[in-house]
C-alpha cells in the first residue's frame, strides 16, 4: 500500500464527479462558489478548467432558488450535483429539499424521477459557532424520500459520488469539514487514504466494519469513526477490545451490520456529533433495541452532542463535541474496567 | 397576434372543460359533507381549491405550449392543468384518490404531476419558480428545445423563491416564462393589503426583464402578450414576467365563507364570468355560430362525465401501496 496513491476526501469527491462528467453529459455542477474557486472545502476543484462554465456554475446566494432549479432540471433529464456549502443554511431553502426534492417521486406515484445530489458540509470544532458548525444528520435522514450519505475516508468519499450521481433518486452528501484534507481546518490522517484511479461505486446503504472486535461496538459516521477508532486503539491497550462500525449511509441504514456486531460484543456505544436527541444516535440504540434486546450484556450508551447550540469559545465547544476519551470511558465502563484516575 | 378560430375554438373548449371538471367537482365534493361540514368525509376528502374564473389564463399562455414545453403549477392547478393536456380521467382519478389516478392516489388534487406533457405541481406558494427555471436550465444546457412557464398567485410574488428564481433566470438568460395569476385575494388577504405596489409586473424591472400587466381576465390578450413571451424565450432571449387580472368566483378553498369579501364585490364578478363573456363575443365576432359553440360545449361536457365515471368506477389504491415509489 506505500507506493499506492493517496487522496484527500475532497480530492476523491472532485475526481469521481469529473469522471462522472467525462461519462454522462446529463451531469453538471453548481453551487456556491463551486467554480473558480473550486468549493470552500475543495470538493469541486478543477471541474471548471475541465468542463468549463457550462457545466460547472457559480450561482447567486439564493439557495431556493437553485435548488428548486436543480429540481426542476433533474426532473428535466439532467443529473445535478448541487453545493450549498453549509448545512446550516438549508433552513432558507428547505421547502424546496424536503417538499420538492424528496417528495416529487411519491406524489408523481415514480413517474418523475429527481436523480440529484446535494452536497454539503458538516461539523465544527473549529470555532465556527452556530450557525456554521452543525451536522443535522439526523434531520436528513428523518425526512422520507432522500438517501443520506456520509463518508469518513476517501476510498468512501470517491465510491459514495460515483453511486450518488448514478442513482436515480435524491442523495443528500453530507461531508464532515475536519475530513476533507484542508489544512486550514485541521486534517484528520485516517481520512486521507488509498484512492484507485478508476472510477468504482461504494455501494449507499451498506457499513463498514472499521476495525473488529470482540467487547463493544462503536457506531458511527463521518468524523465520529475516526473518533471510535482512536478510542479503540487506547481501549485495546487495557486489554478491552472494540470494534467500530462505520455506517457510511444514514438513509438506507444498515442495520443488520449494527446488530450483527452487537450481537458479537453485547455491547453498544453510539457516537453523533449531531445533537443528541430525536436523532441518529436514538435511532442506532432503538434499532438494536428493539430487535436484540438478549444480546445487551449492558444498557447502551450515546456519545453525543449535547441539546445546545453551538458556542464559539474553544473551551466550551470542545467540552460539548464528542471525542476519543469520552468514548473510551463510556467503553470501560460498560465492559467492567476500572476507570483510570 | 391574434388566435386563429381553430385555436379560439380550443381556448374556449378548455376553458368549459375546466369549469364543467370543477362543477361536478365541486357538486361530488359536498357528498358525505353535510349536514355537518367534514372535510375528511366523502368521495373528494381534503383540500379542493377551484378555479373557476381563472381559466383565460390558462388557455391564453398554453395555447403557445406543446407537450414537451414544461408548465410548473400552483396548489389550484385544475384549469392550468387541462389547458396543457394533463390527462383528464387521471386527473380525475387522482383527485378522488383512486388508483388509477395520475400518481395512484399519492398525490391528489394540490400534487398533479403527469410526466407525458411535463407538468408538475406543488401545494407550496411560489415553489414551481425554482424547478421550472432549473426545467428551463436543463433545456439550455442540453440545447434541447421547449420554454418553462411558471403559473404562480399573485400572493406568491412575495415570496423569496419567486425573487430568487426570477434573478436566477435573468442572470442566466434562461427559457422561462412566468404567469402571476392575479385574483386579488391570498386566501383572505387582499392584494392591496399585501402587496407594495399595484402590478407585480413592475417587480420585473428589478431584474432586467420584461413585464407585462394584462388586465381584464382577457383570453385573447392573454394570448398575444404569452404568445409573444414564449417566442422571446424560445430565441434565447431570456425571461418574461406577466401578470394577468383574473377572477377567483369561489372561495380559497371549498368551505370558505369568504366572509372577507366587501358587500357586493362577488355580484360583479359573476357579471364578469369569462366564459358567459367569451361566447357572446367569439358570436359578436361573426366566426361562430350558437350551434358551433354549443357542439364543443356538448363535448367538454361529455369528456368530463368520462373523466368523472372513470374515476368513481376505479379501484381504490391497496392501502400497503403507501410504503411505495419513495425512491425510483
Amino acid at each position: 500500500m506505500e507506493n499506492e496513491r493517496k487522496l484527500t476526501i475532497a480530492r476523491a469527491m472532485a475526481e469521481a464527479t469529473a469522471q462522472e462528467m467525462r461519462d454522462d453529459p446529463s451531469v453538471f455542477v453548481m453551487g456556491e462558489d463551486i467554480a473558480e474557486l473550486g468549493g470552500v472545502f475543495g470538493n469541486t476543484r478543477g471541474l471548471l478548467e475541465e468542463f468549463g462554465k457550462e457545466r460547472v456554475r457559480d450561482t447567486p446566494i439564493s439557495e431556493t432558488g437553485f435548488i428548486g432549479a436543480a429540481v426542476g432540471a433533474a426532473q428535466d433529464g439532467m443529473k445535478p450535483v448541487v453545493e450549498l456549502m453549509f448545512v446550516d443554511f438549508f433552513g432558507v431553502c428547505f421547502d424546496a429539499i424536503y417538499n420538492l426534492m424528496a417528495k416529487n417521486t411519491y406524489f408523481s406515484g415514480g413517474n418523475v424521477n429527481v436523480p440529484m445530489v446535494l452536497m454539503t458540509s458538516t461539523g465544527g470544532g473549529y470555532s465556527d459557532a452556530g450557525q456554521h458548525s452543525q451536522c443535522l444528520y439526523g434531520s436528513f435522514a428523518h425526512l422520507p424520500g432522500m438517501k443520506v450519505v456520509s463518508p469518513s475516508n476517501a476510498y468512501d468519499a470517491k465510491g459514495l459520488m460515483t453511486a450518488a450521481i448514478r442513482d436515480p433518486n435524491p442523495v443528500i452528501y453530507m461531508y464532515h469539514k475536519g475530513l476533507q484534507g484542508m489544512g486550514w481546518l485541521g486534517t484528520e490522517a485516517g481520512a486521507i487514504t488509498h484512492v484507485p484511479e478508476e472510477s468504482y461505486e461504494v455501494e449507499i446503504g451498506k457499513a463498514a466494519i472499521a476495525r473488529e472486535g470482540r467487547d463493544v461496538t462503536i457506531v458511527s459516521i463521518a468524523q465520529g469513526v475516526h473518533h471510535g477508532l482512536k478510542a479503540a486503539d487506547a481501549l485495546a491497550q487495557q486489554g478491552i477490545s472494540a470494534e467500530v462500525v462505520d455506517l457510511r449511509s444514514l438513509v438506507p441504514l444498515d442495520r443488520e451490520t449494527v446488530r450483527a456486531s452487537v450481537a458479537k460484543t453485547g455491547r453498544l456505544i453510539v457516537v453523533d456529533e449531531d445533537y443528541h436527541s430525536y436523532g441518529v444516535s436514538g435511532e442506532i440504540i432503538a434499532t438494536v433495541t428493539e430487535s436484540n434486546m438478549a444480546d445487551l450484556k449492558a444498557p447502551p450508551r450515546r456519545i453525543a452532542y449535547p441539546d445546545v447550540p453551538i458556542p464559539f469559545a474553544r473551551v466550551m465547544e470542545q467540552h460539548c463535541l464528542p471525542n476519543a476519551d469520552k468514548i473510551a470511558a463510556a467503553a470501560r465502563d460498560l465492559c467492567g474496567a476500572p476507570v483510570p484516575a | 397576434m391574434q388566435p386563429a378560430k381553430g385555436t379560439l375554438a380550443w381556448m374556449y373548449e378548455k376553458m368549459v372543460t375546466s369549469r364543467r371538471f370543477e362543477n361536478a367537482i365541486e357538486k361530488i365534493y359536498m357528498e358525505g359533507k353535510s349536514p355537518v361540514f367534514n372535510m375528511a368525509d366523502g368521495p373528494i376528502p381534503g383540500e379542493m381549491h377551484l378555479s373557476d374564473g381563472q381559466e383565460p389564463v390558462a388557455v391564453g399562455v398554453c395555447a403557445h405550449l406543446e407537450a414537451g414545453d414544461v408548465v410548473t403549477a400552483t396548489h389550484r392547478p385544475h384549469h392550468q392543468a387541462i389547458a396543457k393536456g394533463v390527462d383528464l380521467k387521471k386527473m380525475a382519478a387522482e383527485i378522488f384518490g383512486k388508483a388509477t389516478g395520475l400518481s395512484g392516489g399519492r398525490g391528489g388534487h394540490m400534487h398533479i404531476f403527469d410526466a407525458e406533457v411535463n407538468f408538475a405541481c406543488s401545494g407550496i406558494i411560489a415553489q414551481g419558480m425554482g424547478p421550472a427555471a432549473g426545467a428551463a436550465l436543463s433545456r439550455q444546457i442540453q440545447g434541447k428545445p421547449g420554454v418553462a412557464v411558471s403559473f404562480i398567485g399573485e400572493g406568491a410574488a412575495n415570496q423569496g423563491a419567486f425573487h430568487e428564481a426570477l434573478n436566477l433566470a435573468a442572470v442566466w438568460k434562461l427559457p422561462m416564462v412566468v404567469v402571476v395569476e392575479d385574483n386579488a385575494w391570498g386566501i383572505s388577504v387582499s392584494k392591496e393589503a399585501s402587496t407594495a405596489i399595484k402590478r407585480n409586473s413592475d417587480r420585473a424591472a428589478a431584474y432586467g426583464i420584461p413585464g407585462h400587466y394584462i388586465p381584464g381576465n382577457d383570453p385573447r390578450k392573454i394570448y398575444e402578450v404569452a404568445g409573444e413571451a414564449i417566442a422571446r424565450a424560445r430565441r434565447g432571449e431570456g425571461p418574461t414576467l406577466i401578470e394577468v387580472e383574473t377572477y377567483r368566483l369561489a372561495g380559497h378553498f371549498m368551505g370558505d365563507a369568504e366572509g372577507y369579501r366587501p358587500d357586493g364585490e362577488k355580484d360583479g364578478l359573476f357579471a364578469k364570468d369569462p366564459i358567459p363573456v367569451m361566447r357572446a363575443r367569439l358570436l359578436a365576432g361573426g366566426s361562430f355560430t350558437d350551434a358551433e359553440l354549443d357542439a364543443l360545449e356538448t363535448g367538454a361536457q361529455a369528456a368530463v362525465d368520462e373523466a368523472i365515471r372513470f374515476a368513481r368506477g376505479s379501484a381504490d389504491p391497496k392501502p400497503e401501496d403507501a410504503l411505495t415509489a419513495v425512491f425510483a
